[in-house]
């Protein structure tokens, strides 16, 4: 006999496709925020789901800070190929370029700050007015509150304490000219969800998340890759260690984790028996308590 | 880890600071280990900053820096967490009466509300407000957790008292399936393990009642109900003439070769086949995101209504709506709002209020017109064009409204068809 019910993965699947149906039909130029990383893979994804046989009806936007994996926009450029969609690319290097934003001083200088004038900048100037993220409520504290559909006011700033009530699956996507939204379809999602589901789906993914030999640094507390952005002090020493990251940004900030898994099968066992959040290893958010959230405001990702 | 036959159970907690809510989840994530290592520090930290003797478990859930400066939620929050069995969605909302909104919020999307009860103080005004907007927003499955037992020795009859109380006022709501757990959230009693100190309680805890509630009913799989979201229209090689209508499943069943009918036109066909990306089905049911193709070429566009020809919902301009009112300026009467029903959209307007609740003695006040922020009353209203309509104790998908203030944008109510 058929079951009449859904197993959790397929039922986080039906309200992500749900979701981004409910984006393409209520804006008019909605794009979905690539960083090669893997949420916005599977959003992506998702988005292929959704409207099949059609094509994926939302250009990829993303925010180069200039300090890549090579990997990752290698992945970026077949991907965007392999989908015939529009790839629009908003220049961190660009915005220092015309005066737009300064680069941080110092060791523990990132470019991470400055991605938010880039975003609203590349969302101004493309008339973007729906920006599709990967951001799930189980990343971060800041991020439990966020809405499916998140409004944005005509500064981009996010304003946590007047979200618009969201209930059901009523969703309200209306803007006033200037402002726009942000939308997350896999909000619903925990870390286990998504590695679950890139297996089940045989989703293919940068091989940084793979377990690899590189040359890292020990610094706050997790194995920062060696490239040529980085400046190290005196005590620093640049060693080689089979590691893989768990998540995947600036290279200069990215952590990885010492691991054995170099395939899904070892990943999703390794995750599942995690102790660590997986963006404890993200030195962006370590700057203080409410860092994630005082940046959501400003109108970062 | 097996995930074929997880289920995925999405509930809501009512009650505020002093009912030790924060510290109930805070507990429940922290005993089924859900609460990675570099949390636990993070707050280890927080609990000395402040003073705290041992691990703050409140500090796990408050999220937002208003609220851990104040100490309170101030909107609803949701928390994650997976067992062998069931993977968990929690809504942790605020349970003060200024946040009615934020539990109206949470309780639109849940198959359970757990409702805490201090053990001290048994049933009060906040118990009932917590467990009418339950019955409101038909939740199908309450558990009421009575708290703070290691604070009344444990006793059985402490228990019972409450449970005496809140089945007598309980038995005007509309619930259908009502549990009572007696827990220490603060020590752990009966939340993931069983209790040392209350043997008198046969009764599973509350993680493993969580785990095994009999959710797959809480979907309406009776009435056929599918609100097309969009239309797909490939034109490229293959599928030169497809026209898929994409939507989501509200409640029921549909299976190639159905009668169906197109709401609101009125206009017959037959299901050609359901669509996903990975196959094409034989039948497809709620909650599922599919894509429907029909024999016919009919005009279909997002907003319309597929149903079974056999069993159709209502078309209706005029409607009684439980509202409850959500934005700081109140209702003004007369006034056109939008409302939003699954994916149709139409101008709208509150014609007469019938009455307002009183959430505190859950009276009906027929006197007091003025609808403001966290208000709960009936109305009237009148549409420009007919939704399809159900009622919303049958079809929580197809009974539900929001209205939109169209000169701020904001959601400023939502409403359940009576």
């Amino acid at each position: 006999m058929t079951k009449y019910y859904l197993n959790y993965l397929d039922e986080l699947e039906s309200e992500a496709i749900f979701v981004l149906r409910e984006v393409f039909a209520q804006f008019q130029n909605p794009v979905i925020l690539f960083s090669g990383g893997k949420d916005s893979i599977v959003v992506t994804h998702l988005a292929r789901k959704a409207f099949y046989p059609s094509k994926i009806p939302f250009a990829l936007m993303h925010v180069d800070t200039g300090h890549n994996f090579p990997e990752t926009i290698k992945f970026r450029d077949d991907l965007i190929k392999e989908l015939g969609a529009r790839l629009i690319v908003g220049s961190v290097q660009e915005s220092i370029d015309q005066g737009r934003v300064a680069e941080e001083k110092g060791k523990n200088a990132t470019r991470n700050a400055l991605q938010t004038t880039t975003l609203l900048d590349a969302i101004e100037s493309n008339k973007i007015d729906c920006a599709i993220g990967g951001g799930r409520r189980d990343e971060e504290k800041a991020r439990a509150k966020e809405r499916f559909f998140s409004h944005r006011d005509d500064f981009g700033q996010w304003d946590p304490k007047n979200q618009r009530p969201e209930l059901w699956n009523l969703f309200n996507g209306k803007y006033f000219e200037g402002e726009h939204f942000r939308a997350f379809p896999i909000s619903n999602w925990t870390e286990m969800d998504v590695w679950n589901y890139i297996k089940r789906e045989n989703i293919s993914i940068p091989s940084l998340y793979f377990a690899h030999e590189r040359e890292v640094i020990w610094r706050n507390g997790s194995w920062i890759p060696n490239s040529e952005y980085l400046i190290l002090d005196e005590r620093e020493e640049i060693v080689t260690k089979k590691i893989r990251f768990r998540t995947l940004g600036d290279i200069t900030i990215t952590g990885g984790i010492e691991s054995d898994a170099d395939n899904l099968e070892k990943i999703v066992e390794e995750v599942a028996a995690m102790r660590h959040t997986e963006r404890g290893n993200r030195a962006d958010d370590k700057r203080s308590e409410t860092a994630m959230e005082d940046r959501k405001r400003q109108g970062y990702f | 880890m097996t995930i074929d036959n997880n289920q995925l159970l999405r509930f809501t907690t009512a009650g505020s600071v002093d009912d030790g809510k924060s510290t109930l989840i805070g507990r429940l994530l922290y005993d089924s280990k859900s609460i990675f290592e570099d949390q636990i520090e993070a707050v280890e930290n927080t609990s000395k900053k402040k003073g705290h003797e041992g691990v703050d478990l409140a500090l796990f859930t408050d999220g937002l820096r208003d609220e851990r400066e104040q100490g309170i939620t101030i909107d609803v929050a949701y928390r994650y967490f997976t067992t062998p069995k069931r993977k968990f969605i929690i809504a942790d909302t605020p349970g003060h009466i200024q946040y009615t909104r934020n539990m109206v919020t949470g309780a639109s999307t849940a198959n359970a509300a757990i409702i805490l009860v201090d053990a001290r103080h048994g049933v009060i005004e906040q118990t009932k407000r917590h467990a009418f907007i339950a019955s409101l927003l038909q939740i199908p499955h309450i558990i009421v957790c009575i708290n703070k037992m290691d604070l009344v020795e444990f006793n059985e009859d402490a228990y019972n008292k409450v449970i005496g109380q809140f089945e007598e006022f309980s038995s005007k709501l509309l619930v259908k399936d009502i549990r009572f757990i007696p827990i220490s959230a603060l020590l752990g009693d009966n939340v993931v393990n069983r209790s040392e100190n209350m043997n008198w309680y046969q009764g599973a805890p509350l993680l493993a009642t969580l785990e095994t509630l009999h959710i797959s009913s809480d979907t309406n799989k009776v009435d056929a109900r599918f609100p097309v979201q969009t239309v797909l229209r490939p034109q490229s090689e293959g599928f030169i003439d497809y026209r898929g209508y994409a939507g989501r499943i509200a409640s029921g069943v549909f299976r190639k070769g159905d009668e169906i009918s197109v709401l609101p036109s009125g206009f017959t066909s037959k299901i050609k086949s359901i669509d996903t990306f990975d196959t094409e089905l034989e039948e497809a049911f709620a909650p599922m995101s599919v894509s429907i193709t029909l024999e016919d070429d009919i005009d279909i566009s997002r907003g319309d209504m597929i149903v079974r020809s056999n069993n159709k919902p209502e078309a209706l301009q005029d409607i009684e709506v439980m509202l409850c009112w959500l934005n700081n300026s109140p209702a003004k009467p007369r006034a056109k709002y939008a409302i939003r029903h699954t994916s149709n959209e139409q101008t709208a307007m509150i014609k007469e209020i019938i009455y307002k609740i009183d959430i505190n003695t859950l009276e009906r006040n027929a006197e007091d017109k003025e609808i403001a922020m966290n208000d709960i009353c009936k109305v009237k209203i009148r549409t420009t064009k007919p939704i399809m309509i159900d009622s919303y104790r049958d079809n929580r998908a197809t009974g539900s409204i929001i209205l939109v203030d169209e000169s701020t944008n904001e959601t400023v109510a939502a409403g359940m068809v009576v």
